[in-house]
């Protein structure tokens, strides 16, 4: 080690891998992972907030995690969004692109993707 | 793309309780359901909660599982990490704890966790201890690369000082001040030593160090070593700790492969190299000098002092010692400050300290907290008080140069000077809880016998002094002391005290001292009465028939392993004190609660 930039690099690039430990996330996207999402397709969709999270920076900020069935089966995939203070925000009928344009209005923009929630889908 | 950490304890408790099978079979049903490249499994060093384990954590939603089997494995794995459902059975909780509304729950908000605070334990059952990158990630070696690019020797210490550390080892010698005295001695050659020899029954504060977070003691070495001017440092760590030492050598390797050890470090033209050293295991070898000759490769005894170390240490240069946790907690200092460190404990114990809680307590394990935290919070509310519902005694601390604490001094504030002024003693941090049903006599015996078996022999007071208060202690567990012995064993104390060489002999009657004040009336018990109150002792136990209960069942009669019991068929039974070894079978087998010890 022959400065402390090439430390720095080590930490910049390690802390996205370990950050999940925190696990303190001020937002929490949950997606609804039982039997009934992965059969409509939450599997890519999880997969797109983990990764589009992290290419975002917002891996300090949003806690990406999953959970059983929601209960709107037919609606699924559905993801949740919980910010703290806010009401949550339940998304449905989910995919991948989607998923990349919520990271990108409501996450980083802070304003919500209103077409793809719930009471826009009843 | 990992979506997921699974965090599996890899410290000593829980790799015996079986957390390798657990990491196995957990990599088999990833892999079976397709999970293997979304989860990530990392080992880790000890969470603490030893009497739970094995202990598996699971991130980003922080679920802590205790007591996993390999059969609940699977069920994790396509409950939780596939579908997302904790499984509400196995997850560690307070017993009246609501259930969050989306199950959520928070290992930080257990009654375990909620008081302690972790400053030398904060990577511990975080990080991969074998993988230095994650080590780097929570901002390791930037301590180093800190104080080699912006601070001066002096700065450091005066860091330090201002900090108000001192040493964890259990003497509480200023470390800022230590490392001042190391540096003003010129000389070419000087080393860095640490203190791995824990030797205390019942700690494994530093062990859980060194399996958890191996690189923190290797990078406040090597601030040591720039601070004191030295190049060269030695771990030397029992080899009864093989995760420990497999842990210091693999990151060893990769400090030096990162150049983060070795030559130029950082381009700052400084150089430190650490080698291990291991030790055999006798007690003696925590002793500052006892430790020096042994690393030189001769037979571990102390020496006297003066010369202290700072000024004629290992190899007769200027060396420091410092134990494990005092040296988990340096890079914290430099890098948040000395105000935040003495921001926390007592006006003259500063930070935290870390305890192996051990004895008869719910939560046996490892925890960390404030300096200035009382006893009875340590005890009931992490601990989790004491099992079967019996009630707290004593609580022994700093094993055998420790001393046992009364529950009359339950609220007594664990800092190095009011645990001094109550004639116990910090120590390393082995905290010992007793119930009701252990003998305090029994208990001072089984310290003495101890430093009996560790004393080396060099100075007469500790070889032969501890030799005869062993023999008197024993006198007074058979029955057969007289009143004078036990003043006769109290002035053998204070002399052993006053004129043993090293800190072994100087400390090895404070179990029997300390009992003496605080339960000398069960001493008493013992000579006068020819009783053990706590029923222990079991020369001055016996075990009777209560013919009024007995049935004559004969089921006693058969276990009992040397045929002390006679009686008729659907007749009372008699036991002969001459034949009873005491082994208790009887009692237990009883159906009928006839027979009693008294």
């Amino acid at each position: 080690m022959k400065s402390l930039a090439e430390l720095a690099a080590i930490r910049e690039q390690m802390k996205d891998k370990i950050v999940l430990r925190e696990g303190s996330g001020d937002v929490r996207v949950v997606v609804g992972m039982a039997t009934c999402g992965i059969a409509a397709g939450a599997r890519p969709v999880l997969g797109a907030f983990v990764e589009g999270v992290a290419k975002a920076g917002l891996s300090g900020k949003v806690t990406v995690s999953q959970t059983g069935c929601i209960g709107v089966c037919r609606l699924e995939p559905i993801v949740e969004v919980f910010e703290a203070g806010k009401e949550k925000v339940t998304y449905v009928k989910m995919t991948a692109e989607k998923a990349n344009r919520v990271i990108e209005e409501h996450l980083k923009g802070g304003k919500v993707v209103s077409e793809y929630t719930i009471g826009n889908a009843e | 793309m990992i979506r997921s950490h699974v965090l599996i304890c890899g410290g000593t408790g829980c790799t015996s309780s079986g957390s390798k099978t657990i990491q196995d079979t957990f990599a088999r049903e990833l892999e079976s359901q397709g999970l293997s490249d979304e989860v990530k499994i990392v080992q880790t060093g000890c969470f603490g909660l030893c009497a739970l384990g094995p202990v598996v954590i699971i991130y980003p939603e922080g679920t802590f599982y205790s007591r996993v089997t390999p059969d609940d494995v699977k069920e994790i794995v396509s409950e939780h990490l596939l579908k997302g459902r904790v499984v509400e059975r196995l997850v560690h909780k307070d017993a009246d704890a609501p259930v969050p509304a989306d199950g959520a729950y928070s290992m930080n908000e257990t009654a375990f966790y909620r008081k302690q605070h972790r400053v030398a334990l904060r990577n511990c059952g975080l990080i991969n201890p074998e993988n230095i990158d994650e080590y780097i990630a929570m901002d390791g070696y930037a301590a180093l690369g800190k104080v080699l690019t912006e601070m001066t020797p002096d700065d450091v210490i005066q860091t330090l000082l201002d900090a108000g550390l001192r040493g964890r080892g259990g003497a509480g010698f200023p470390t800022g001040l230590k490392w001042k005295f190391a540096k003003a001695y010129q000389n070419e050659q000087k080393y860095v030593c640490c203190n791995a020899d824990e030797g205390d029954p019942g700690a494994f504060m530093d062990r859980s160090v060194l399996e958890g977070d191996p690189h923190a003691v290797l990078e406040a070495m090597a601030i040591a070593g720039y601070t004191i001017g030295a190049n060269k440092g030695y771990i030397y760590v029992r080899a009864e700790y093989p995760i420990a030492v497999n842990r210091l050598r693999i990151a060893i390797d990769q400090a030096r492969e990162y150049g983060l050890l070795g030559k130029d470090i950082f381009g700052t033209g400084f150089d430190f190299d650490i080698e291990l050293r291991l030790g055999a295991g006798a007690f003696v070898c925590g002793e500052e000098t006892a430790l020096m000759t042994s690393i030189e490769g001769n037979r571990g005894e102390p020496r006297p002092r003066p010369p202290f170390p700072a000024e004629k240490g290992l190899y007769q240069k200027p060396s420091i010692l410092n134990n494990v946790e005092t040296y988990a907690n340096v890079c914290q200092i430099i890098l948040k400050g000395a105000e935040w460190f003495a921001s926390m404990g007592t006006e003259k114990s500063k930070g935290t300290k870390v305890f192996a809680l051990g004895g008869k307590i719910n939560n046996t394990g490892l925890v960390e907290v404030p300096m200035g935290t009382t006893l009875r919070e340590v005890i009931e509310d992490i601990g989790g008080g004491i099992p079967n519902g019996k009630k707290f005694k004593a609580a022994q601390t700093g094993g055998p140069s420790g001393g046992c604490i009364p529950a009359s001094l339950i609220d007594t504030k664990i800092d190095y000077d009011s645990l001094i002024a109550i004639g116990s003693m910090m120590g390393s941090g082995g905290l010992i809880v007793m119930d009701e049903d252990n003998c305090m006599v029994d208990i001072a015996k089984f310290f003495l016998e101890f430093t009996v078996d560790e004393s080396c022999g060099k100075c007469t007071p500790c070889r032969v002094g501890t030799k005869r208060l062993y023999e008197m202690l024993t006198k007074v567990t058979n029955g057969t002391a007289t009143m004078e012995d036990l003043d006769k064993m109290e002035e053998l104390c204070y002399y052993i005290k006053a004129n043993s060489l090293c800190g072994l002999g100087q400390t090895a009657p404070n179990p029997v001292l300390s009992t003496l004040k605080y339960f000398r009336a069960e001493y008493e018990a013992h000579v006068r009465d020819k009783i053990c109150p706590a029923g222990v002792c079991k020369a001055l136990l016996q075990y009777v028939i209560d013919p009024d209960k007995c049935k004559g069942c004969t089921l006693c009669a058969r276990n009992c392993p040397v045929g002390a019991i006679s009686g008729e068929l659907k007749a009372p039974h008699v036991i002969d004190p001459a034949k009873c070894i005491k082994c208790g079978v009887c009692a237990e087998r009883c159906k009928f609660g006839a027979i009693s010890k008294k």
